[in-house]
């Protein structure tokens, strides 16, 4: 029963709103993922589900049991929940052992159980000789670990995770994903992880949600996601998509229309229910659009800029049609165009974002 | 009610009640005494009159020590800028050797106690300095101290109080950021036209809060002007108190009272003209970065080093060697040498002196106590202040820094009217309760600062961790929170616990029989022509604070910069 059920949480510091009624759910055992820029509200929500603050409007519930509203506060000593921090709030004075101790004792475990859970968890995290050091002598992965050996020995029935990555390097962090994913799959715990990576979030979650400026943007699964985005905020933040305006000229038919965009007429994706209408918008990607051979037909465009990725280049062309829209698109080497050259651009792919996209659809 | 909830309640009534407690300790402590002195002050005895008031202040005497303590209380001030600023520019902003020693020795004059200071100067100067009568320069028999006077209290006062300029002036110039410094000679500018155009400037915040602590500490001084203003009959305010009240005992209350608010409003006066001068420019410093690198010296450097020593031993070893030489001769006014020199007066005054040993327990187990006592309220009173934002404790803040920013005098006053009776029957005037209540109250804010920058560099996270795995308020403040500001509290403490031990602008007028300080012991020796005496004591209590001191590089490692005044 450890569904986690926000509904139309409000939060606003003064003037400003940070948290704008977000509501979502996360099933049992699921692994969310909280994606969004800095300053999207992702932290506020965090420290709502694990009381910090106090919500101003709307309701969480862990379970069954209602831990905030405007008028409930069940303090975060009393939630039972589990936090893996971005510092890791390590306490330093304690070693290893204690600090994965202190939660069992405080709910009254005494050794020899104590003992046997605290060296359990430390096993599960590959930290069983380390029991004795204090973290000030562990390196910034082994401290991660004693983290998460901390917040899952009381075997919380949802772990919170604050960008628990964000303080590693690049390489510590591939490793670190894996060990959460495998985690996840051994406990079988909810889990809410907040981050700004979307990398790190596709690769992990079964569900993304995306926040931005205090609202949840789109809540779907990462594939989801990717392929139908439900505005133009997801669109574009998701995979650099690009945000373009189009009409669209017929009624879907299995699952795609016709529309026209930049002067030419392209089949993309889009929703059943999908209007006619000259006020679309077309959420393309660079692997939708690629320069048609021999030069002919698509739509032209002055390359400006390219850019060599390692095995393909990427580049940036400015369509004839629209002068204030820059399209990305990849070649592979050698580069088929320099800076200056004009091409031709084929589009095989795209999806018309929903005009009033909700975010809580599909999944 | 479920499980749930119970507990949930027993968390809030946990907090609510700590702070509340806080919240009424405080108020005690600082609300208490400072109102109960303004009531005495216009409604002396309960009842609405202004007899004591037209009294006090139609009385000559009033102006001629108000007119005193203005004039020592400026010129002090401006001693000790002058002093205090040049050391902290140089001793900041250049490449000298010896930072670290240099700048112990010369914070040490603030940490030992104004009247051992003034005692120390006066065994060096005067006709039986044993000093100058080893080098056979002592003026004649019969002569006076040159330091009984007026010039004398300015100068010690400029040089007690020239560390509390260096302390702030310093702070300030390493928040300065080293861009701003590079950028003006960068534009062509010399170290001196820098120094001129963009240093000072910008350091008129910490110079004008250095000089408004310094104004209120020389205001408020009472050591000073006590050895060498009351043999002279030169009264400042706060000796003009003392004399009142042990001329002529509590009769005189309400008088002493309008007295104290006095002196209570001049001191407050000077903040007030701090604050109104902050307010008109903009001194605020954007970015932050590393500290400046310091400017060469080149081949001056070794003059500069030399005249800073120079200065230090002249400030500081030198009257501790008129107190040292006058601790070791039987009789004031014989000559030290191999055959005179004697340890009697230390014997006399740890073993035989009845007073005097009884001193000693009392000031240690009374600096101690307040020590503790501080600590164990300023590191809950801290987490609230710092942690939770409350609201209305960050008001009693305000009223916390009030019984310390007041001269000592006007905190002692309110003790005596708040305690001259009974409260529930209990009566604490006249035992050293009344001494250890004064302590509190005085030294809170000490304790407090050094634990609100220990908060301040401390992750919240570490807390919040320990909240998430189930601890309560309690057990967190036991297990987490303090062992994590654990070492400026101790820094704090000791601060406290040293500035207690050698403090008597407060016991001077509280203390009684069996509840004397070393303080005011020392003072009574001194009163009573026994210098020898006198000096023995002294010089056990600096030997006391210097080894105090030097004990704080065992932890120095793990406080947050700045909160050890003599540390650098």
């Amino acid at each position: 029963m450890a569904r986690l059920t926000i509904d139309r949480a409000q939060k606003r510091f003064g003037s400003f709103i940070a948290l704008d009624d977000v509501s979502l759910d996360v099933e049992h055992g699921e692994f969310l993922a909280v994606l969004g820029p800095s300053g999207c509200g992702k932290t506020t929500l965090l420290r709502q589900i694990a009381g910090f603050d106090k919500l101003d409007g709307g309701s969480i519930r862990i379970g069954d049991r209602l831990v905030s509203s405007a008028e409930t506060h069940i303090p975060p000593e009393h939630r039972k929940l589990g936090i893996v921090f971005q510092s890791y709030a390590l306490w330093p004075h304690m070693t290893v052992a204690e600090n994965v101790a202190y939660g069992l004792t405080v709910a009254g475990v005494r050794d020899p159980e104590r003992a046997r859970r605290v060296a359990a968890a430390l096993d599960l995290v590959g930290l069983n000789g380390f029991a004795e050091r204090r973290p000030g002598m562990l390196s910034g992965g082994q401290r991660q670990r004693v983290a998460l050996a901390r917040c899952l020995v009381t075997e919380p029935s949802l772990v919170l995770l604050d960008e628990p990555l964000a303080n590693l390097d690049v390489h510590l962090r591939a490793s670190m994903e894996d060990e959460f994913a495998r985690f996840h799959e051994r406990t079988g715990t909810t889990m809410v992880y907040i981050t700004h990576d979307q990398a790190e979030a596709m690769a992990l979650a079964d569900r993304i949600a995306v926040m931005d400026r205090g609202r949840l943007l789109q809540l779907a699964t990462p594939s989801m996601l990717y392929r139908e985005p439900a505005n133009a905020i997801v669109a574009g933040f998701i995979g650099e998509g690009m945000v373009l305006p189009a009409a669209v000229l017929s009624a879907p038919q299995a699952g795609r229309c016709r529309v026209s965009v930049l002067g030419v007429e392209a089949v993309v994706r889009c929703r059943p229910d999908q209007a006619v209408t000259d006020r679309a918008k077309l959420c393309l990607r660079a692997r939708d659009i690629g320069i048609v051979a021999g030069g002919h037909g698509g739509l032209s465009a002055a390359v400006e800029r390219l850019s060599y990725q390692g095995g393909h280049f990427r580049l940036e062309a400015r369509p004839a049609a629209n002068d204030d829209v820059v399209l990305h698109l990849d070649a592979a080497e050698p580069a088929p165009a320099q800076a200056g050259e004009a091409i031709h651009i084929a589009i095989h792919d795209g999806w018309v974002i929903p005009e009033h996209g909700r975010p809580d659809e599909a999944a | 009610m479920s499980l749930a909830d119970t507990a949930t309640m027993r968390t809030r009534i946990e907090e609510t009640g700590l702070l509340w407690g806080l919240v009424g300790l405080v108020a005690v402590l600082s609300l208490l005494p400072i109102g109960r002195l303004v009531v005495e002050g216009f409604a002396p005895g309960g009842q609405l009159s202004t007899t004591a008031l037209g009294k006090v202040l139609t009385s000559p005497a009033t102006w001629t020590a108000t007119a005193n303590s203005l004039v020592t209380a400026i010129a002090g001030t401006v001693l000790a800028v002058l002093i205090g600023g040049t050391v902290a520019l140089i001793a900041t902003l250049t490449d000298i050797r010896a930072r670290n020693a240099f700048t112990f020795c010369f914070v040490l004059p603030l940490m030992i106690a104004p009247q051992v200071t003034a005692l120390a100067w006066l065994q060096l100067f005067g006709p039986s300095s044993t000093v100058l009568k080893l080098i056979g320069l002592a003026p004649p028999l019969g002569s006076r101290n040159p330091l009984y006077s007026r010039e004398g209290i300015i100068l010690l006062l400029g040089i007690q109080y020239a560390p509390l300029v260096f302390l702030t002036l310093r702070a300030g110039l390493r928040a300065l950021p080293k861009e701003l410094i590079e950028a003006g000679l960068a534009a062509g500018a010399g170290p001196l036209t820098v120094l001129r155009t963009v240093v000072l400037p910008l350091m008129t915040p910490p110079l004008v809060a250095g000089i408004a602590l310094c104004f209120v500490s020389c205001l408020g001084n009472f050591g000073i002007p006590a050895f060498l203003g009351i043999p002279g009959n030169f009264l400042v305010l706060p000796t003009l108190i003392y004399q009142r009240l042990a001329g002529l005992g509590p009769g005189v209350l309400s008088e002493v009272a309008i007295l104290s608010l006095l002196i209570g409003a001049i001191a407050m006066a000077g903040i007030l003209l701090q604050d109104f001068m902050m307010r008109r420019r903009d001194f605020r410093i954007t970015t932050t970065s590393s500290a400046a690198r310091p400017f060469e010296l080149g081949r001056w450097r070794a003059l500069i080093e030399t005249l800073l020593w120079t200065f230090a031993v002249l400030v500081l070893a030198l009257p501790f060697l008129g107190l040292l030489t006058t601790s070791l001769i039987p009789a004031f006014g014989v000559p030290l040498n191999a055959a005179t020199a004697t340890f009697a007066n230390y014997a006399y005054v740890l073993l035989e002196h009845a007073a005097s040993k009884r001193a000693f327990v009392n000031s240690f187990l009374m600096s101690a106590g307040a020590a503790l006592a501080i600590v164990l309220i300023c590191v809950p009173l801290g987490y609230f202040l710092v942690w939770r934002k409350s609201r209305t404790l960050r008001l009693l803040n305000l009223a916390a820094e009030l019984p310390y920013a007041m001269p000592g005098v006007v905190l002692a006053i309110a003790a005596i009217l708040l305690f001259l009776r009974p409260v529930y029957g209990i009566s604490i005037y006249n035992t050293v309760w009344i001494i250890v209540f004064a302590y509190l109250a005085r030294f809170l804010v000490l304790g407090l600062r050094p634990v609100v920058s220990g908060y301040l560099q401390i992750d919240r996270t570490l807390e919040e961790a320990a909240q998430i795995a189930g601890a309560g308020l309690p057990r967190r403040l036991a297990t987490i929170i303090f062992p994590l500001v654990a070492p400026a509290a101790v820094a704090g403490a000791l601060l406290i616990f040293l500035t207690a031990f050698n403090e008597l602008t407060v016991s001077a007028l509280l203390w009684s029989s069996g509840a004397e300080t070393l303080g005011v012991v020392v003072f009574s020796f001194e009163q009573g022509g026994d210098s020898t005496y006198a000096s023995a004591l002294a010089t056990i209590t600096v030997l006391v604070t210097v080894a105090l001191m030097a004990s704080t590089n065992l932890f120095a490692q793990r406080l947050p910069q700045g909160v050890l005044p003599w540390r650098d």
